[in-house]
C-alpha cells in the first residue's frame, strides 16, 4: 500500500473532460514531477489532490485515509502557487506563521517554528517586511517557508519557478532538490520544463490530454519511452524520428532499410509481430558523424554552435531533416556532405500507432 | 525663460480656478459681516460679529451640528458595513447574480428627491405605507417614522442611497482579488470567515477609505431628502447645518447670518476632513 493512492481519478468541467482515470501510486518520501505540455491536465491533477478542485469520481487516498471527499484544509497537505500567493499586508514573519496561527499553536511554538524555518530559509532578516518589498527569489522563498512550517505529509508545487529569472530559476532549483534531500517529505512538483522534471524527480509522470503516459525515473523515460508522445517530449533537442523505407526480417536479424542503407537489429530486442510501417527513434547524441562507412549520408543545413557542443542540422536524400550533435569545435560546414553512424543500442522503434516496439538493449540497461 | 513661459501658459487655468474659489468664498465673507435681510433692502451696514451670534444662538445650531455628524456617521458605518458584506457575498458566481448586482446598484440612479417621495409615501407613511401595512398584519401599532424618528427616517433613506455606491466600489475591488491568495490561505486551513477576516477585508482597506472620503463630501451636505420628506422637523429634530442655513436664508429671508452659517459649514467640513485624512488617508498613499 503506497502512501498516496490515486485510483481512477477523473474530472469533468462542463464540456471538456480533463482527468481520464488516473491510476498513481506515490511511494512516502518520493519527489514526483507531473510534467506535459500546456493543457495536459497536471495542474488540474494537482489541484484535486489539494482539493482546490472537486473530483467527479475515483479516489484519493493518503497515509491510509480517504482524502477524496475532504476539504483541502483538513488534508495535511501544503501548497506552493505558481504566483506563490503571499498575502501581501501581512509581514514575512505573519505569512510564515498564518496556518499555526489558524491553528491556535501556543505563540511560544510559533515563534520557535518559525524562526528556524527562517534561518533555513535565508529569511530571518526579511521577518519584518511586506511582500511587496521582497525580490522574486525572496517570494518564492518565504512561499516555501510558508509551506514548510506546517510540516505537511506532502508538498505540492505548481510550476514554483516559472516566474524566476533563468540563473535564479537553476539557482532555487538546487535549493529545492536540497530542501527534499533535507526533510525528506514527499512531494509532488508540477511544470511544463522537462529539465526541471529530470532534475528534480526520483519519478516523473507524464501526462498527455488528461491520461498518465508513462511513469519512471528520469532515465527511463529517457532510454525506454513506451512511445513517441514521450520519446519526443524528453530531452532536448528532440529524438530523431526517421520513417524507415522497409523493413527486413532475415533470421535473428531486421534490416531496417532507410534510402541505400540497411541497419541490422537483431530480433531479440523487439515485442509482438512486425507491424507494417515502423519509425526509427535515435536522440541526436546517439549519432555520430564519422569520416566515412557511417549508416547514413545527409547534408549538413544549418550548424548550431553551443560553446560544449554543436548541433548539425541535416538533410537526407529523402528530404527529411534530423539533428546530429557534433563535437564542439567541429569544422563541418553548410552544405558539406556527412557520413552519420547511428549507436546500434540506442536504436527505437515504434509501430504505426506510435507505440514503441522494441526493447533497449541488455547491457544498456544495466549502467 | 523655460520657466515663465510654462507659468504663463499655466496662468489662465490657474486664475480661473483661483477665481472660482474666492469669488464666492469672499462674496460669502463678505455678506457674513453685513446686515443683508431681504425683506429690508438697501440697510445693508456693517455688523462685525453679529450674524455669527445669531446664527450660533440659534436653538437650532448645535442640534444641526450634532445631527449633521449622526447622519454622517451612521450612513457610513450603513454602507461601508451592509456594502462590504454584500459585496463579499454576491462575489462568488450564483444563478442570476447579474440580474442581482443590477438591482443592488440601481438605488443610485434615483435622484434623492425621488427617493425621498418614494421613502415617505410609499414606504414609511403611517396610514399607506409598506412598513405600516406589514406592522398590521403582524397585528403591531404602525409607526409614524417620519414624525416619531425623524432622523433615522433620513438616515435610512440616505442609506438606502449611498449603499450601492459603496457596493459598486467594493464588487470591483474584489474581482481584482487574487483567488490564489484564497487557495493559498484555504490550504492553509483557513475556513470562509478566516479569508474574509484576513484577506478580503485588508484588501478592502483602500477601496474602504475611498467611498469614506467620498460619502462624507456629500453627506455633510445632504439636503433634498430632509426638504421633500420631513422638512427639517419635527421642531430642529431633523435639521442639518446644510437645512439651517437655507432655512436662515430662505425662510427667513436674512442672507447675512445664512453666509455666517455658510462659513461654520466650511469649518465642519475643515474639522472632519481633518480627522477623517489622518484616520483613512494613510491607506491612499501606500
Amino acid at each position: 500500500m503506497a502512501y498516496l493512492n490515486i485510483t481512477d481519478l477523473q474530472k469533468h468541467y462542463d464540456n471538456y473532460h480533463a482527468l481520464r482515470g488516473i491510476n498513481l501510486a506515490i511511494e512516502e518520501g518520493e519527489f514526483i514531477v507531473f510534467v506535459g505540455p500546456s493543457g495536459c491536465g497536471k495542474s488540474t491533477l494537482l489541484r484535486t489532490i489539494a482539493g482546490l478542485e472537486s473530483s467527479t469520481g475515483g479516489n484519493i487516498e493518503l497515509d491510509g485515509r480517504d482524502i477524496t471527499e475532504l476539504a483541502s484544509s483538513k488534508r495535511d497537505l501544503a501548497m506552493v502557487f505558481q504566483s506563490y500567493a503571499l498575502y501581501p499586508h501581512m509581514s514575512v514573519a505573519d505569512n510564515l506563521s498564518f496556518a499555526l496561527r489558524l491553528a491556535k499553536e501556543e505563540q511560544s511554538v510559533i515563534d520557535e517554528k518559525v524562526k528556524s524555518v527562517s534561518a533555513s530559509l535565508q529569511l530571518d532578516k526579511l521577518l519584518e517586511r511586506k511582500p511587496k518589498e521582497l525580490s522574486g527569489g525572496q517570494r518564492q522563498r518565504v512561499a516555501i517557508g510558508r509551506a514548510i512550517v506546517r510540516q505537511p505529509k506532502v508538498f505540492l508545487f505548481d510550476e514554483p519557478l516559472s516566474n524566476l529569472d533563468a540563473a535564479l530559476r537553476v539557482q532555487m532549483r538546487l535549493e529545492l532538490a536540497r530542501l527534499h534531500k533535507k526533510l525528506g517529505t514527499t512531494m509532488i512538483y508540477v511544470t511544463h520544463d522537462q529539465i526541471e522534471a529530470m532534475t528534480l524527480a526520483d519519478r516523473v509522470v507524464i501526462l498527455n490530454a488528461g491520461q498518465i503516459e508513462q511513469v519512471g525515473t528520469p532515465l527511463e523515460l529517457y532510454r525506454s519511452p513506451n512511445s513517441r508522445f514521450v520519446a519526443e517530449f524528453i530531452g532536448t533537442p528532440k529524438m530523431n524520428l526517421i520513417a524507415l523505407d522497409n523493413v527486413v526480417r532475415e533470421n535473428d536479424t531486421l534490416h531496417l532499410q532507410l534510402l541505400n542503407a540497411s541497419i541490422d537489429f537483431p530480433v531479440a530486442r523487439t515485442r509482438g509481430p512486425l507491424p507494417d510501417s515502423v519509425v526509427m527513434g535515435v536522440r541526436p547524441e546517439h549519432m555520430h558523424i564519422v569520416e566515412s562507412g557511417g549508416d547514413i549520408i545527409g547534408k549538413v543545413e544549418l550548424i548550431e554552435h553551443l560553446g560544449s557542443e554543436a548541433y548539425t542540422h541535416v538533410r537526407l536524400a529523402n528530404d527529411q531533416t534530423i539533428i546530429v550533435k557534433a563535437p564542439a569545435r567541429t569544422t563541418i560546414k553548410d552544405g558539406e556532405e556527412i557520413h552519420i553512424s547511428l549507436e546500434r543500442e540506442e536504436v527505437i522503434l515504434f509501430n504505426q500507432n506510435d507505440r514503441v516496439f522494441s526493447v533497449i538493449a541488455e547491457e544498456a540497461c544495466h549502467d | 525663460m523655460k520657466r515663465s513661459i510654462t507659468r504663463l501658459l499655466m496662468a489662465p487655468s490657474v486664475l480661473l480656478l483661483l477665481a472660482w474659489m474666492l469669488v464666492p468664498l469672499s462674496m460669502t465673507i463678505y455678506f457674513s459681516t453685513i446686515n443683508y435681510n431681504l425683506l429690508y433692502p438697501g440697510r445693508n451696514n456693517f455688523v462685525g460679529w453679529m450674524n455669527f451670534e445669531f446664527f450660533i444662538t440659534d436653538p437650532g445650531f448645535w442640534i444641526a451640528i450634532s445631527n449633521t455628524l449622526i447622519l454622517l456617521i451612521s450612513v457610513l458605518l450603513i454602507t461601508v458595513v451592509l456594502g462590504v458584506a454584500l459585496s463579499a457575498l454576491i462575489d462568488k458566481p450564483f444563478f442570476g447574480r447579474n440580474v442581482v448586482r443590477v438591482l443592488l446598484i440601481s438605488p443610485f440612479f434615483i435622484m434623492p428627491t425621488v427617493n425621498a417621495l418614494i421613502w415617505k409615501n410609499m414606504m414609511m407613511n403611517p396610514v399607506y405605507g409598506i412598513f405600516a401595512w406589514i406592522s398590521q398584519s403582524l397585528g403591531l401599532e404602525p409607526i409614524d417614522w417620519l414624525s416619531d424618528y425623524p432622523l433615522m427616517s433620513i438616515i435610512i433613506m440616505v442609506s438606502w442611497q449611498w449603499l450601492p455606491f459603496a457596493i459598486l466600489v467594493f464588487v470591483t475591488a474584489l474581482q481584482s482579488q487574487d483567488t490564489e491568495q484564497k487557495e493559498a490561505a484555504q490550504m492553509d486551513g483557513a475556513n470562509g470567515w478566516h479569508i474574509f477576516r484576513y484577506l478580503t477585508v485588508p484588501h478592502l482597506a483602500r477601496p474602504i477609505a475611498v467611498v469614506v472620503m467620498i460619502e462624507t463630501i456629500f453627506l455633510l451636505a445632504v439636503f433634498a431628502e430632509i426638504y421633500v420628506s420631513t422638512g427639517g422637523g419635527p421642531g430642529y429634530d431633523s435639521t442639518n447645518l446644510a437645512y439651517l442655513i437655507y432655512n436662515q436664508a430662505l425662510l427667513q429671508y436674512d442672507v447675512g447670518v445664512a453666509s455666517a452659517g455658510g462659513l461654520f459649514a466650511v469649518l465642519l467640513a475643515n474639522i472632519v476632513a481633518f480627522f477623517l485624512i489622518r484616520a483613512v488617508g494613510k491607506n491612499l498613499t501606500v
